[in-house]
């Protein structure tokens, strides 16, 4: 997308949805592309972050600025609602966690593969592998607890194998923090792929927190709490590699162009016409929040946005399976760990991590009890016990 | 773990409530607005609005019906599978006076539906891996029934009511898919899931008596 600085998209003030907008029909669970539904779960997860980073920016700045925020944010509640309600309800909260998994796994690992810097491409693959045994141990919930087969929702485009072993994910705080990106000369690809997972980890992380006790099973439950723990934990790591350094403004602009960035590579790889559509208009929209926010850095900054900006997005995040990515990534880097800021060899793990670790684990540990024994069949583990 | 429903604290009700006569003066305070059909009305719209939760890809005009309901089966006999995993657990630990070989012939029974439902579909030309409309449906009912015997503080007896739900829709579903098969003069599968409805009423009569008696000692 060329010019986003001079295209105008919609008027704010013409943003305007009913409750009958906001409540669409579902797309169907089984008969719509799995990646239908990743992006769908990644918009809501691009919204929210914007809700939470509005909120926060508004915390700190003064009235002036607070209005803007205010006008809108309340335009983005709705986007966030109308896309986040368009997930059917014959989902499971277990079935959408597998589709959580999908975008945590499919778009990291799409974002990984074409980081230009090494850094931040290691940092997402050292994520990556972890969201990708979190899928295996949630499918041997799904199978054993709901006796549904989580391959109904991957349609095949994604793997469930045991990977970095969720019982050693859990890591002392100082060494889930990473190095952040410098602002000045980063390349506006590795702003728009940080703030973009920073917000899918934070949806997953706000959603398992949400979902966790609704669940009967003790063992769901405390699935559900130890790696709600890890998301906190990814959380952390992706908002550490973002440049605390640039301002408020400075952010609120980006966290626009990322919005434009990501709706833009939905409507590019959208396969369903009606949400084609939706995200076409959401594009439209936030081009109008980009004005908005780059009146705000002009008025309050008397700065100008080409200082931080691309003249043209980026080629947008692929929607696709990425199996011979992942599979390679897990077997070269299934061993490492992390110690401070760096990504390291097993052996060079933190003392404080390994403290740490004993002490959660030491009641037992719920992702190794819940697959114990597990491996995924076509329809499920049963059909190999019955066979 | 507890067997039994007790007397105790329960502040649900109003007689328990020392506020109660405040509530009541909720009922006077409101003068209401509106007409509560127009709820109806929305719902309404929305029906019409509404398209399936799925469709069927592979089967053939005749045999479409059968083969959703051959994947409903198939994902209530999985599902049923891990009930009666959760029930055998629940009865372990309760120390409940039901058979553990019995329960086991069960759940293994249940499993073995499951296998049986996904050969029917692979010899009809199916895929048994594909989660059929009526199977995604099945699994939305079921799943009040697996948050009932996977919770650690319901009895045997709430347990064993969750089952009997199960077990009757089980009882009516394999009459259904005798009878959804009979035209297509498979006598094999006629057999075979007469044999299975045989079993089914096995359990649940065996379900419904175990039931009785769980209830007749107090577990609610």
């Amino acid at each position: 997308m060329k010019g986003i600085l001079q295209e105008k998209g919609v008027a704010l003030e013409k943003q305007r949805l009913t409750w009958r907008d906001l409540v669409q029909k579902p797309i169907s669970k089984l008969d719509d592309d799995a990646y239908t539904r990743v992006r769908i779960i990644l918009m809501n997860g691009i919204e929210l972050e914007a809700s939470r980073f509005s909120h926060a920016a508004a915390r700190m700045n003064p009235p002036a600025l607070q209005r803007m925020l205010a006008d809108v944010r309340i335009v983005e509640q709705h986007q966030a609602t109308l896309i986040n309600w368009l997930i059917g309800p014959d989902h499971s909260p277990l079935e959408t966690t597998i589709a959580y998994e999908q975008v945590a796994i499919d778009v990291t690992a799409g974002v990984a593969m074409r980081e230009p810097d090494p850094y931040l491409a290691q940092v997402y693959r050292f994520g990556l592998l972890e969201d990708f045994d979190h899928m295996y141990r949630y499918s041997a919930l799904l199978d054993r607890l709901e006796g549904k087969d989580a391959n109904n929702i991957l349609q095949s485009y994604t793997d469930i194998l045991p990977a970095r072993p969720t019982i050693e994910h859990h890591r002392a705080p100082q060494d889930n923090l990473r190095k952040p990106y410098d602002r000045k000369s980063a390349a506006p690809l590795s702003k728009l792929h940080a703030l973009t997972i920073m917000a899918a980890e934070q949806q997953t992380h706000n959603f398992y927190m949400n979902i966790g006790p609704m669940y009967a099973d003790p063992v769901a439950r405390q699935l559900y709490a130890e790696i709600a723990s890890v998301e906190e934990q990814h959380v952390t790591q992706y908002e550490s590699i973002i440049d605390p350094e640039e301002s408020w403004l400075e952010k609120w602009v980006l966290h626009e162009v990322g919005e434009v960035y990501n709706y833009y590579g939905c409507m590019q790889q959208e396969t369903n016409p009606r949400i084609k559509a939706l995200w076409e208009r959401f594009c439209d929209y936030e081009l109008g929040h980009l004005q908005v926010a780059l009146a705000a850095f002009k008025k309050f900054e008397k700065r100008d946005p080409e200082e931080i900006l691309p003249t043209e997005l980026p080629e947008p995040i692929p929607f696709a399976s990425q199996r011979e990515f992942v599979r390679e990534t897990l077997a070269n880097e299934v061993d490492l760990r992390a110690n401070g800021t760096e990504i390291v060899e097993k052996s060079k793990e933190s003392k404080a991590s390994l403290q740490y670790r004993k002490e959660v684990n030491a009641d037992g540990s719920p992702s190794e009890t819940i697959s114990a024994g597990y491996r995924w069949a076509p329809g499920s583990e049963l059909k190999l016990k019955v066979a | 773990m507890q067997t039994a429903t007790e007397v105790g604290m329960n502040h649900s009700g109003m007689d328990a409530a020392p506020d109660a006569e405040e509530m009541l003066e909720n009922t006077e305070l409101t003068d209401p607005r509106g007409d509560e059909r127009e709820a109806a009305k929305v719902r309404a719209e929305y029906v019409a609005e509404a398209g399936p939760v799925g469709t069927l890809p592979q089967a053939e005009a005749p045999l479409m019906l059968l083969m959703d309901k051959l994947g409903e089966r198939l994902a209530f006999e999985r599902s049923g599978t891990r009930l009666y995993d959760a029930l055998m657990m629940k009865c372990k630990a309760a120390g409940a006076k039901i058979p553990a070989k019995e329960l086991q012939h069960i759940r293994d029974e249940e499993a073995m539906h499951f296998a049986l439902c996904g050969a029917a579909i692979q010899s009809l030309g199916g895929d048994p891996t594909e989660q059929t409309p009526c199977a995604d449906i099945a699994g939305v009912e079921g799943m009040g029934l697996v948050q009932v015997l996977t919770d650690p503080r319901t009895t045997v007896a709430q347990c064993l009511h969750a089952i009997l739900v199960a077990e009757m829709t089980d009882n009516a579903a394999w009459e259904e898919l005798i009878e959804l098969t009979l035209p297509t003069g498979n006598d094999d599968l006629v057999a075979r899931f007469r044999k299975a409805q045989a079993n089914e009423a096995e359990h649940l009569e065996k379900v419904r008596g175990w039931y009785k008696a769980a209830t007749l000692n107090g577990g609610g």
